[in-house]
């Protein structure tokens, strides 16, 4: 595989966990930071079922996704009772014991990872993955089901008055995302060839919270171009000089403060596309 | 042995109480998760280090530096990354507050190399006895200078004018505003001394574990962070209080559980904010219908 | 035949008492009207009957139903709508959406009937079209259905909060203050507007301020004190209860010693409010 086919596979990976984190906090309002955790989840899943089982891959992604989903559902029943910054926290704590775990236990091979993953993902795999996921998530954000989740972030207890279980939806939501987010985990896996906890950690889950505000919040494809961005930056630096390289993590942190500064609702905000779509599904029969 | 174990805890769990301190008063400020704190402790204990192991300077004079330091760090950062985003969603200067926290460990990586260096006390640390408990001085010192700093602190915010401003720009900041208090002036000096903590922290925990480099802020920095939930994000006895139950519960879980010694701090977070949603300390805010 | 009963409703917050022993009787097809001072507890009364707080003692019964321990989505779903006093729209969302929301508790559509767009979906997403329209129509915002709510004109956000509410299909609908900051000819469009509701057979149950407007359209009005009710009765009645003159005029000297305690109280009890635990 060539570099840029390489490059360009990582971004989309990069873009269904975007787009999968900004279903949780972009449309439903929910802060997580722990994403990570469930792309880890499904790199785990998705690997054990390949290599202790011999399942084949297609097989063994879909069900790391499910594993990741279930998990999605365990971890937020009880955390997203939680708001705001303690829901943030709560789901960081999820994450980070999660990863105490992966180290721990033998069958994820502990602090040495799980290596001897076939390669299999290409750029036609994760091209394919990437636009089911976002017709799945069009559709779902367009139906009653995803008006509930932006009813939800818009005001919680007005949505709650006006029929919408909320706790049920906000888990919802949860699961969904970490359905995806444990897809993009299978397909790391199978990309990198080999696994570990630290692959799944906190900073990871930070980088993809900064892909979906970089791009803007509530909008999948300004998700998408935030993974774009928050994936070639780094390597851009590296290509311009071997010392700008040096400093690519510098200069990443420093981009971080300037953008938000500049422009901190985002590059695309979600009202810049809505209207002239809407309309025209409505024409086709659309919600 | 119990014994011992307890006296690591209230010793690491003073340093938590210390960071937690700076989390606890830049959140019930502006309600900002202070990602960069776990920095300012990493840079305070990088100064203290070069304090003592290059200039040579006695222990508390190096720390009162780092302190100054740190204190200087943390208004720099305010009034560049914060101060533009105050009016902006909060989500935004949580990125903001990540990013400085990654450009400021990425520096210290680049200037200082990502080894370990040795901090050593550049005093006599000799083990104490009491009948068949022991306890290092160090210990001790790590414990005096936490509870020095902490009724510092706790008769700044009560009997100063400043400390005053403070508490009332916590409670409503346009009322405070309104009765002349200048939210800028307060909230720098809530940075300052938060960070001033931090940096005390980062040296103190630098001289125990013998040791320093950048990326030992992220754990304590998010235990720091956890201690201040417990307590009650906002309020600064309930983040001493936190500080220390988390190095305890830290410590004695350790004896049983050692693999999983991070993890702890963790499930203890969630099993407390599940039983108590907004912390230990504080009461829960009703939504206004 | 009545609709609602609430017999014997206190609510305590941190030891203040906001309501205390109040009954309440609402009719099927009237227009009842709950009026006070600041602070009496009428809003606080309609959070009980919605689900949003629980009350510390009494019982609600709706349809002859128990439903003082459900949640308020449940309740919308049994048949009770409501608005609120400082509006709730989802501000981001198109007047459409808003109205759309109200229509979630009437329809099923899952997730996995959303990604595949199966042929129940479509036909009951069709439904929900018409029907939403058809609200949209009755408060008059059809044509102003693509916009998004945060940039209605305030009189407009009313009618759409309660062009929300009517989507949910609701037996009784609880208006809050809905002529709050209205100007003259917003409150007469108003009162026509609870008029055409009320006939299509809507009971309805409102807190309102605006003595024109409650006197005008109310079979009863019912007045709140100290969260204590003081009188319940046809308006003619009411209007020359002692009682409520006192409440709102009194002499002048009780009146300045009422309007300082009433401060006074409004304030612990908003603080006690805010301490509440859930």
């Amino acid at each position: 595989m060539s570099y840029y086919s390489q490059i360009l596979t990582v971004i989309i990976i990069n873009s269904i966990l975007a787009v999968s984190l900004n279903l949780v906090s972009g449309y439903t309002g929910q802060l997580s930071l722990g994403h990570a955790t469930f792309m880890g989840l499904g790199a785990y899943a998705a690997t054990l079922f390949a290599l202790k089982l011999q399942s084949p891959f297609l097989v063994s992604i879909i069900l790391g996704a499910a594993v990741a989903a279930f998990f999605g559902f365990v971890i937020g029943v009880p955390t997203l009772r939680l708001k705001g910054d303690y829901l943030a926290i709560a789901t960081l704590g999820f994450g980070e014991i999660t990863k105490n775990i992966l180290l721990n236990l033998k069958i994820t091979g502990g602090p040495m990872g799980l290596r001897g993953i076939p390669k299999v993902t290409n750029v036609y795999v994760a091209a394919a993955a990437l636009v089911l996921v976002i017709f799945s998530l069009n559709r779902i954000i367009n139906s009653r089901v995803g008006k509930s989740f932006i009813a939800i972030r818009e005001d919680e207890l007005a949505a709650e008055s006006m029929g919408i279980n909320t706790t049920r939806f906000k888990i919802l939501a949860f699961v969904i995302g970490a359905f995806y987010a444990g897809l993009a985990g299978g397909l790391y896996a199978f990309l990198f060839r080999y696994i570990n906890p630290k692959d799944f950690g906190f900073m990871r889950s930070i980088e993809i919270l900064c892909m979906v505000v970089l791009g803007g919040m509530g909008n999948t494809y300004g998700a998408v171009f935030g993974a774009a961005i928050i994936t070639i930056l780094p390597e851009f630096l590296r290509s311009v000089s071997p010392v700008v390289a040096q400093y690519r993590m510098v200069l990443y942190g420093l981009l971080l403060v300037v953008m938000m500064i500049v422009k901190p609702q985002g590059i695309i905000s979600e009202s810049s596309l809505s209207n002239k779509k809407r309309e025209k599904s409505l024409e086709k029969g659309g919600l | 042995m119990v014994f011992e174990q307890i006296i690591n805890g209230l010793t690491l769990g003073s340093t938590y109480s210390l960071i937690a301190l700076g989390y606890t008063m830049v959140y019930g400020i502006l309600e900002l998760i202070n990602f960069a704190h776990s920095e300012i402790y990493m840079i305070g204990a990088f100064i203290g280090l070069i304090m003592v192991s290059v200039y040579k300077l006695p222990f508390i004079v190096a720390l009162l530096l780092s302190m100054a330091a740190s204190c200087l760090l943390g208004i720099i950062i305010e009034k560049i990354a914060y101060k533009p985003l105050r009016r902006a969603n909060r989500i935004a200067s949580l990125i903001s507050a990540i990013g400085v926290s990654i450009f400021l460990q990425n520096a210290v990586l680049m200037s200082a190399g990502p080894q370990a260096r040795a901090f050593p006390a550049n005093f006599n640390v000799t083990n104490l006895r009491l009948g068949n408990l022991q306890i290092s001085s160090l210990q001790l010192i790590i414990l005096l200078v936490s509870v020095v700093l902490m009724v510092g602190l706790h008769l700044l915010i009560q009997k100063t004018r400043l400390g005053q401003a403070m508490r009332a720009t916590a409670q409503d900041k346009e009322t405070a505003q309104l009765m002349g208090i200048k939210i800028d002036q307060v909230v720098s000096f809530t940075f300052a001394i938060g960070s001033a903590l931090g940096g005390a922290a980062g040296v103190l925990v630098g001289i125990y574990f013998n040791s320093a480099d950048p990326m030992m802020g992220f754990f304590p920095g998010l235990k720091g962070f956890v201690a201040a939930v417990l307590g009650g994000i906002g309020s600064v006895p309930g983040a001493m209080l936190g500080g220390l139950f988390l190095g305890l519960i830290e410590m004695l879980g350790a004896v049983y559980i050692s693999r999983y010694k991070d993890a702890i701090a963790f499930a203890v977070l969630i099993f407390i904010l599940l039983l108590k949603p907004t912390g230990l300390l504080s009461r829960r805010i009703q939504e206004k219908v | 035949m009545e609709l609602l009963e609430g017999n014997n409703l206190s609510m305590v917050f941190g030891g203040l008492s906001a309501l205390n022993s109040v009954d309440i009787k609402i009719n099927k097809g009237e227009v009842l009207s709950i009026i006070g001072p600041n602070g009496a507890g009428k809003t606080t009364l309609f959070n009980l009957l919605t689900g949003i707080y629980s009350p510390t003692k009494g019982e609600i019964c709706f349809r002859k139903k128990e439903i003082k321990n459900l949640k308020p989505y449940e309740i919308t779903k049994l048949g009770i709508a409501r608005t609120f006093q400082n509006i709730r729209l989802f501000k981001e969302m198109s007047v459409l959406d808003n109205v759309i929301i109200g229509q979630h508790c009437r329809t099923k559509a899952g997730v996995f009937g959303a990604m595949f767009k199966t042929p129940s979906v479509r036909r009951e997403e069709a439904l929900v079209r018409e029907k939403v329209m058809d609200v949209l129509k009755f408060v008059d915002l059809d044509d102003v259905y693509m916009e998004k709510a945060k940039n209605l004109p305030y009189g407009k956000q009313r009618r759409l909060e309660m062009a929300r509410a009517l989507a949910t299909d609701p037996e009784l609908i609880l208006l809050d203050e809905p002529a709050a900051g209205m100007n003259h000819q917003e409150t007469n469009e108003l009162i026509k507007l609870i008029e055409k509701l009320n006939n299509t057979g809507k009971t309805v149950l409102l807190i309102e301020h605006d003595m024109k407007l409650v006197m005008d359209i109310s079979r009863r009005i019912m007045v709140l004190d100290y969260g204590k009710k003081i009188a319940d009765g046809p308006p003619d009645e009411v209007k020359n209860d002692e009682k409520v003159i006192k409440a709102y005029l009194g002499d002048d000297f009780r009146r300045e010693t009422r309007e300082i305690k009433k401060v006074k109280e409004a304030k612990e009890v908003k603080k006690a409010k805010e301490a509440y635990v859930c």
